[in-house]
């Protein structure tokens, strides 16, 4: 297949970019790695009328510590996250997350800004801004806008982006003492889409967990930082608690029906990485079959 | 529709062109430049058949348009080739029948001395995981995972 | 037929000195392959050559009632669009029926579409433009009237009374039913202590080659000659049908086959698009390429396997199996394919079905009905997997029902390595197979007792791997029981011819072809190791109908067999007429002289008497220097077809060694082996990848292939990231290792070994799954064994 016809503009600036969006709004398409925009382009899925190439704009790569934060550049590849030792210090969530994320060849072009503006309900990176408990940085004609990584992912493809704004960099909070990471997502071959992921982060003091946050991805039609963490915080992880924690998040969740996968069998995937991620993060191989036969 | 001026290096020769900015990577070299070796599988990304090397990394030239390889270097498999960079590949290759239909067999290539340039010495896991991107429908897989094996065993001096 | 001795030494051909047969030896050519300089239809570029792109529908069924090209007409690039009433002035229709598959049934296919589509994805008119892009861009803007038609989307209802009659000329949506009954299979269930049936169900498949199916098609008004591009399987079979149908003699078709991306049994057929795109060459009097996307190969490649088998087993508490039954179901599309038909996969189940075992009691119903499907045929290995796996299934549970090993209920009902020649109850005539020695090398290699050992012990920490073994029996060098017999041009002979150029240096012009598999190689070490002369001095011209002598082509796993025995008989009579010319030229005789290693010596002290290029200049530019009377002969052709057998059986047995995560479903492929007996083995590494190659595609049928349609008739799952293909990350390594018995047929005594793999991999994986869990009693007959449906079997959701 090849994509239809459309006309292309390179920015030069942000300033630039934000200029083009602003005159052509949803009729054209921000192109940054293209990991996910072509191939929807070359099967016919999509045909913007405009493409508007961000991929020279440098200002818009870079990992930098600022304070207590973490600044990383929405140009910022894959591959550069997968190298960073900024990323292996402070958020080394982000840093497995990525490495499930499809193959090398994609993971040198594709971008973190792209992933997350894409919001591929089953892709892994919007599970880990909410897990890290990040910020998008967005620049529009409004100017600069913050956006909780809660309140950033609202559908398939859906986020809080206006087609007239930029994603622009994402600030993590740097890893606290006593933090623990847990990541995995059961994905039929590797670097596929995942049936069901998680993306946890957590502080983990004499045993218990002192903060929890967990993103679940491919769960429904957005990521999820479940309410069940809650449930777990501060209080002794008993396999009966586990147990109830687990009814719980089969509450929480409302999963889709496709070819991988029913509701139920999401559903019971999601309580099969809760377990596994609770006792690996507490040490506690005793949780590892939390859920009842 | 207005077509481009792009500027670019393939395979070490400056090549200067006028495309449509709808053009893909794999398309400009196989149709503007002839270089057939670059192969279109699936135009989705998924298959591997069209990896390329753009400033030295590997891509998947199908999802790349040519207007975004303006000023970069493009190192096709005829490149890689004619330098001899792989030639030690390619000889493990033929001697282990690495390839049969020789389609995916570029981008497997490409995927394997990206993989060894990166990790000299990579376990079975680590080769299959680096070539997880490549479809082969004809070998099964074990036969270029043992001439990539094979190919890292010499290039660190040891016995095949 | 026995071997016969070339020479005083009393050796056959197999043993000549420098043989290379038996021997590894690397495939000649690979560096074209290995730098990207090989040759694919797709790279194929003629002057004035035009694109196509077929405008498809998007229904399952459905009327046409107009297609509308005025928007699309003023198109940059546009050259034509052309209707399937259009084409049918170029181009007639065909049916794809065989007369020995009686009461086999099929209604007329067109090129393009006409009045009706009958599957989502047919064809319903050509965009020809200056590129793909622009016939895409055309193609949007054309736009179809369609009348949608009720779709018969579920074989298991397509024969009910009230579904729709897809073609009411036809009657019913009934292609083929074939009922077999041997034995007596009643008493034999009656007699036995336990009675075992499943329901096996088999997910859609397609081939997924790399390369998709390509053309170039270039009608030269001029010459009145036809040259078709394309990366067949069978170029005589193309050229005959293209001539039939396009109106012209075979003479002025010339088919040519370069490198092909992979077949496996897809590019063997002939396809609507393809024919289509000969003739509109034809019509517009230019070369034209088509170039099939991921997204029409998967519409429109052949798919195959769509099955489900209800299956019977009956047993004796001793191991005896009494009995096999089977009614099996499959869902073709609307047309049997052309020429091979959509009845063979169907016909080869009711054939292969208990095809191991020694049990004479075997009844079978095998029904193919239309569906508004993609349309299915041949694929790799047809029907043998479908087979395998109901039999080695039914076989696994008449095992567990009597308490009895796997390894051992085989043990004692394969049919004795001595008891050959012998018949199936199916009307299968053996030769010679080998099931208890493979079984033993397997059981040997695989360690058998210490995986049970291992199996028990991380049963105990909640670890769940199983063992699971399939025999099989495979289908090779086909003689025209086939296809011929049915009334197909297709050749189940093949020929090669062999001359000595004037530098001494061998060309050999083969009608097999070659798709990666290694028939370019093997045709060399055979010709080489019989003619005496090193590998790199012969070269091999294949895939051209104008170049090769008249032959069937690489299908079937008949290309060594076959085409191997003709390299042999055609090298052993230039080798005699070179000996012949020696002889004359230095004053001896043929019996006392040989040639090794590019020269002609004595066979008694092989000293060089004179070497192959002397000779060659002799012959062809010194002749007045001859004795008198000689007429030197440096080409020799032969042709090879075999006689005596309908088919040359070969036998085989996998095992798979996997794990299951009972919490999740997901399955890991641990190891798997095959022991496999294809006769005279030619060179062994090429052998084993294709065992390799062949079983990992039945791996991917096991756990991930499945072509996914939903209720109105729609492929859910077209393109690589939802049709799930085996990738490196997710496969085992894979031991082979083999038994020789050798067919009598040929001096060769080569069989085929290209569709083992394929044939008995599922079986032993759904076998394995099954075994690990076992202590759950859950029994799973469907594939693809996805995690949804071990965690549904285990009661987990």
């Amino acid at each position: 297949m090849k994509a239809s016809a459309f006309a292309y503009a390179r920015p030069t600036s942000v300033i630039n970019a934000l200029e083009l969006l602003a005159a052509y709004g949803d009729r054209a398409k921000v192109l940054s790695g293209g990991q996910s925009l072509m191939p929807a382009m070359n099967l016919r899925l999509i045909s913007p009328e405009f493409i508007v190439d961000i991929g020279e704009l440098t200002e818009l790569r870079g990992i930098v510590v600022k304070g207590d934060v973490l600044i990383i550049g929405a140009l910022t590849r894959h591959v550069d996250i997968l190298k960073s030792l900024e990323i292996a210090t402070h958020a080394p969530l982000l840093r497995d997350a990525t490495s499930h994320v499809a193959h090398p060849a994609i993971r040198n072009r594709g971008t973190l800004g792209g992933s997350l503006a894409h919001a591929d309900p089953a892709s892994e990176l919007p599970a880990c801004m909410l897990a890290l408990g990040a910020t998008i940085i967005v620049f529009g004609p409004g100017g600069e806008r913050r956006i909780r990584a809660e309140e950033f992912f609202t559908g398939i493809y859906e986020t809080a982006l206006s087609p007239q704004e930029l994603l622009v960099a994402v600030e993590l909070p740097l890893a606290r003492k006593n933090s623990a990471h847990f990541f995995h997502e059961f994905a039929r071959r590797h670097g596929d889409y995942a049936i069901v992921g998680l993306a946890a982060q957590s502080i983990v003091v004499a045993g218990q967990f002192a903060d929890l946050r967990l993103g679940f991805f491919a769960v429904g039609d957005r990521p999820l930082l479940t309410g069940v963490a809650g449930k777990l915080v501060n209080v002794p992880v008993t396999p009966e608690a586990l147990a109830k924690a687990s009814a719980v998040l089969g509450e929480e969740l409302h999963p889709q029906e496709d070819q991988q996968a029913t509701p139920a069998m999401r559903r019971h995937l999601a309580k099969v990485l809760l377990s596994r991620c609770v006792s690996t993060l507490l040490f506690r191989p005793d949780l590892q079959s939390g859920i009842p036969a | 529709m207005t077509p481009v001026a792009i500027s670019l290096e393939v395979n070490g020769e400056r090549v200067e062109a006028q495309v449509l900015p709808r053009l893909n990577l794999a398309d400009f070299l196989r149709e503007h430049l002839k270089l057939t070796g670059t192969h279109v599988g699936c135009e989705h990304g998924v298959c591997g058949a069209c990896t390329v090397r753009v400033n030295g990394e590997i891509v998947r030239s199908c999802l790349i348009l040519a207007v975004q390889a303006q000023e970069k270097s493009v190192e096709t498999i005829e490149g890689l080739s004619d330098s001899g960079e792989i030639s030690d590949l390619q000889g493990a290759f033929r001697d282990r029948n690495a390839l049969q239909c020789g389609f995916c067999t570029p981008g497997m290539l490409m995927a394997a001395q990206d993989l060894l340039k990166q990790t000299p010495e990579p376990d079975r896991e680590q080769i299959r995981e680096h070539l997880s991107g490549n479809y082969c429908r004809c070998t099964g897989y074990q036969a270029i995972i043992d001439a990539v094996a094979t190919t890292a065993r010499l290039r660190a001096g040891r016995a095949p | 037929m026995t071997r016969t001795p070339e020479n005083s030494n009393g050796l056959s051909v197999l043993d000549r000195p420098n043989s290379y047969i038996g021997k590894t030896v690397p495939r000649p050519n690979l560096d074209r392959l290995m730098q990207g300089r090989g040759l694919y239809v797709s790279d194929i570029e003629l002057p004035r050559m035009a694109h196509v792109v077929f405008l498809r529908s998007p229904h399952a069924h459905a009327r046409i009632n107009g297609i509308d090209v005025s928007a699309a007409k003023r198109m940059s690039g546009v050259i034509a669009f052309v209707t399937g009433q259009e084409l049918a002035a170029v181009i007639t229709p065909w049916v794809g029926v065989l007369s020995h598959l009686k009461g086999l049934k099929s209604a007329p296919q067109s090129a393009i579409a006409i009045d009706r589509v009958c599957w989502q994805g047919e064809a319903v008119a050509a965009v020809v433009a200056t590129s793909r892009a622009a016939a895409e861009d055309a193609a949007e803007h054309v736009s179809v009237a369609y009348e949608e038609l009720d779709a018969v989307t579920d074989m298991r209802t397509a024969l009910d009374p009230a579904t729709s009659v897809i073609h009411p000329l036809l009657g019913d949506n009934l292609a083929f039913e074939r009922n077999h009954d041997a034995g007596a299979v009643d008493d034999a269930f009656a007699a036995s202590d336990e009675v075992v049936e499943a329901e096996f169900i088999f997910g859609r498949h397609t081939g997924v080659t790399l390369e998709p199916r390509s053309v170039v098609a270039d009608w030269n008004a001029a010459e009145a000659r036809l040259t078709i591009y394309q990366g067949t399987q069978a170029p005589h079979m193309v050229q005959n049908i293209a001539a039939l149908h396009l109106g012209l003699q075979e003479s002025q078709v010339r088919v040519v086959c370069k490198d092909v991306g992979g077949s496996f049994g897809i590019k063997v057929h002939i396809y609507a698009d393809e024919m289509a795109t000969y003739a509109l060459s034809k019509l517009l009097r230019r070369p034209v390429k088509f170039v099939a996307d991921r997204v029409e190969s998967f519409n429109t490649d052949i798919h195959a396997r769509d099955h489900r088998c209800k299956g019977k087993i009956g047993v004796k508490r001793d191991g005896t199996i009494t009995a096999f039954e089977i009614d099996d179901l499959t869902g073709i599309g609307p047309y049997s394919m052309y020429p091979r038909t959509s009845a063979i996969e169907a016909n080869q189940v009711v054939n292969l079905v208990g095809g191991p075992y020694m049990t004479l009691n075997y009844r079978a119903r095998a029904r193919v009905v239309f569906q508004n499907k993609n349309v299915m045929c041949q694929y790799r290995a047809v029907g043998h997997p479908i087979a395998c796996s109901v039999t080695e299934g039914l076989v696994d549970l008449a095992a567990m029902k009597i308490a009895m090993d796997p390894v051992e209920i085989r043990r004692r009902n394969l049919i004795a390595d001595d008891a050959y020649p012998c018949a199936s109850p199916s009307g299968l005539r053996f030769e010679q197979l080998s099931h208890h020695a493979a079984l033993a090398k397997l059981i040997k290699m695989m360690d058998y007792d210490a995986l049970r050992a291992e199996q028990t012990a991380l049963r105990a920490r909640n670890i769940h791997r199983g063992i699971g073994i399939a025999s099989f029996i495979e289908v090779t060098n086909p003689s025209a029981a086939f296809y011929g017999v049915g009334g197909a041009k297709i050749s189940s002979q093949d020929g090669v011819a062999v001359r000595l150029d004037a530098q001494g240096a061998v060309i050999c012009q083969t009608s097999i072809t070659e798709q990666g598999q290694g028939s370019e190689s093997l045709t060399a070490q055979i010709v080489g190791s019989v003619l005496g002369v090193s590998m790199d001095r012969v070269r091999v011209i294949l895939g051209d109908t104008d170049n090769t002598p008249y032959g069937g082509g690489t299908w079937a796993s008949r290309g060594a067999g076959i085409g191997g025995e003709a390299a042999l008989q055609a090298a052993k009579v230039l080798r005699r007429n070179i000996l012949d010319v020696a002889a004359a030229i230095l004053q001896s005789t043929s019996g006392e002289l040989d040639i090794v290693d590019n020269s002609v010596v004595n066979a008694g002290d092989g000293a060089s008497r004179i070497e192959l290029n002397e000779l060659a200049r002799i012959v062809y530019f010194r002749p007045d220097t001859l004795p008198p009377g000689i007429q030197p002969e440096l080409m020799a052709t032969r042709h090879f077809v075999p006689r005596g057998y309908p088919f040359a059986f070969t036998n085989g047995v996998q095992a798979s060694w996997l794990e299951v995560d009972t919490d999740t479903g997901f399955v890991k492929l641990l190891k798997h082996w095959v022991v496999e007996d294809c006769g005279t083995i030619i060179n062994p590494q090429l052998v084993d990848e294709q065992i390799r190659g062949g079983v990992v595609q039945g791996l991917g049928a096991a756990l991930f292939e499945r072509c996914v349609y939903d209720e109105r008739g729609q492929l859910t799952n077209a393109n690589m990231a939802d049709y799930l293909v085996p990738m490196s990350g997710e496969m085992p390594d894979i031991d082979v290792g083999h038994v020789v018995s050798p067919t009598l047929e040929s001096e060769l005594g080569a069989k085929g070994a290209g569709e083992a793999g394929t044939a008995g991999a599922a079986a032993a994986v759904t076998n394995a799954v099954n075994d690990a869990l076992s202590p759950f009693g859950t029994i799973i007959t469907e594939i693809p064994l996805t995690p949804q449906i071990i965690l549904t079997a285990l009661g987990r959701i």
